[in-house]
């Protein structure tokens, strides 16, 4: 291709560079590594700064007067700035961090759920939710008498607008909590006509990030959303690490979920006071090394850029339908107009381990089974589906590493 | 893909005779007339089986099974089935120990001599032990069968 033409030049080999474990070779053959969408590689510069902090200035952060837990501290802290920006909150102060997505939710379940909804409200999810955000939901209503409705998919793999808007007609719903795109089938859900539908009907709506923040620039002033989750290890960081953005009136509202030290103002035996937001929901010692280690992956990410980061998804994940569609006995899991870069499919000659393992054998890394979504599997009336997903550091001979190894294994069981 | 296209780096674990019992299991139905049945459920793949045992005097008569799952599941099912007719309760349990033994291990463990003999018929399937996460997929029939030989309704999973 013309260099000239193509502006937006993306350099997948220099990326590559960045991530030492793509050099590993697997049963002796090159890493085709597609399964990002569970948990990504991480660059050297987060690797890197987790060492650099072990090694030089190690300390418990917000406590110590001493200048290793301040550098710590501060260094800790300037990830909150990084997410802040990233996300383009308002505030600072409205991120929260927590262990993971499932952390947040959790967080948002409890505190949200239990402190400001009330008995007889309904809070709002989809027929594409991950386990993470149906189970916390399941856990409110059975405690707190919450009613848990479930906006539909359609067989195209996209939220049912009109089914989701008559859920909320009776006025009841007080949360919407949906994925902002699917880890099974791609799905990015409209996530500015969800927002919009829901204030109408009075509302508060909470998105579920953890995918659609590796694939897609979120700005949560434009979304209008009022709360967004996402887990810092799909994001090329560290593990032990999420974020819970919420709308700092919202966050003043609820009470803590955890309490013990760092969330609290002052203590005595009769009565103890909140530490104001964000610090009132992080109570106890954080992961502090992988805080700082997700700053590295937030600049990380900054520096190669939204826009050239979904393009080159969209590349691949267009060279990977259209070469799939051309193999015999593949189904493809939705085909949802707007998706980003995570297929899900079926064999008919053999079941998803199988294709998996036998992908494993050629070097290449798919993850298969309900991918943590049973309901929606029970939806297409399917047990597991095998699924690739694609990063930064993708390419396209790595796709039809991909489906070449997929034909095989098909001629294999033919 | 050329017909010359060698699949000898597949074959480690997917041996012709599992592809064989996988894909054409030869005891892979429901028994009308039995004596015990149970079911076995792995929720972390989503594989699912269900045994069927009829006895003759006071040994295996006939194993059915259904099995929604992986090749290995069922071919495991299939080679079980085959494997216990005709065996005493008792010297089933002692199989699937030491079939068990030899799924996680891939070693042929030492035992009975009376094992010798179906331990190697079940030998092809000794591969997964290179798989933990499949380890399972090939012990889970065995599972059911043992519940249903202790007249339990399900297995309890590992
Ligand atoms: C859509 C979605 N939501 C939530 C999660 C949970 O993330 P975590 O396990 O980091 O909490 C995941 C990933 O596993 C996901 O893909």
């Amino acid at each position: 291709m013309n260099v000239m033409t193509n502006p937006v030049a993306f350099d997948v080999v220099r990326i590559r560079e960045d991530f030492p474990i793509l050099k590993q070779t697997i049963r002796g053959k090159p890493l085709v590594f597609l399964d990002s969408a569970a948990s990504a590689q991480k660059p050297r510069i987060v690797i890197d700064a987790m060492v650099h902090a072990m090694e030089t200035q190690y300390a418990n952060i917000h406590r110590g007067l001493h200048w290793m837990s301040e550098r710590t501290t501060e260094a800790y802290e300037a990830t909150r700035d990084a997410a802040a920006a990233l996300m383009n909150a308002n505030d600072r102060s409205e991120i929260v961090f927590t262990g993971n997505s499932t952390g947040a939710i959790n967080l948002l379940a409890h505190s949200y759920g239990r402190g400001v909804l009330k008995p007889g409200q309904a809070v709002v999810i989809s027929g594409m939710e991950h386990h993470s955000n149906i189970v916390p939901w399941q856990m409110l209503r059975d405690a707190h008498g919450i009613e848990l409705r479930i906006a539909p998919v359609t067989d195209a793999g996209e939220l049912d607008m009109d089914a989701f808007e008559a859920l909320l007609e009776d006025g009841k719903v007080g949360l919407v909590a949906i994925t902002h795109m699917s880890n099974v089938l791609g799905t990015i859900t409209p996530a500015e006509r969800i927002v919009k539908i829901a204030h109408a009907h009075g509302a508060k709506v909470m998105f579920d990030g953890s995918q659609a923040i590796v694939h897609r620039k979120i700005d949560v002033q434009a979304l209008g959303c009022d709360f967004y989750v996402w887990t810092g290890h799909k994001l090329y960081g560290p593990t032990g690490i999420g974020v819970l953005w919420g709308r700092k009136e919202l966050l003043e509202r609820m009470p803590p979920f955890m309490g013990g030290g760092d969330m609290i103002s002052s203590v005595t035996y009769e009565t103890s006071t909140w530490a104001a937001v964000p610090h009132k929901f992080e109570a106890g010692t954080p992961a502090i090394l992988e805080g700082i280690g997700l700053k590295a992956a937030i600049d990380y990410v900054q520096t190669i850029g939204y826009d050239a980061m979904a393009a080159h998804e969209a590349s691949l994940t267009e060279h990977a339908l259209a070469r799939l569609a051309t193999v015999d006995g593949v189904r493809v899991l939705g085909q949802a107009q707007d998706r980003g870069g995570v297929i899900s499919f079926t064999l008919d000659k053999a079941h998803s381990h199988d294709v998996a393992t036998l992908l494993d054998r050629q070097g290449i890394a798919v993850r298969a089974g309900h991918h943590c979504a049973e309901p929606l599997m029970r939806r297409f009336d399917l047990d597991s589906t095998a699924r690739a997903s694609f990063g930064v550091y993708t390419t396209h001979d790595e796709i039809d590493a991909l489906v070449d190894g997929i034909i095989r294994v098909r001629e294999f069981f033919q | 893909m050329s017909a010359s296209d060698s699949f000898d780096d597949l074959r480690d674990l997917y041996q012709e005779v599992i592809l064989d019992h996988g894909r054409k299991p030869r005891h892979g139905i429901r028994l009308d007339d039995f004596d015990t049945t149970a079911k076995g459920d792995n929720p972390m793949c989503g594989d699912r089986v269900q045994v069927w045992v009829k006895f003759a005097d006071d040994s295996i008569g006939r194993v059915g099974f259904e099995a929604r799952g992986c090749a290995i599941s069922v071919a495991s099912a299939d080679l079980m089935a085959e494997t216990v007719q005709g065996r005493s309760k008792t010297n089933t349990r002692a199989l699937f120990a030491a079939f068990r033994e030899m799924a996680r291990t891939g070693i042929c463990p030492v035992c009975d001599p009376s094992l010798a003999e179906p331990i190697e018929r079940l030998a092809p399937l000794a591969g997964v032990h290179e798989y933990p996460s499949r380890v399972k997929c090939a012990t889970l029939p065995w599972h059911a069968l043992i519940a249903a030989l202790d007249g339990a309704k399900e297995a309890s999973s590992e």
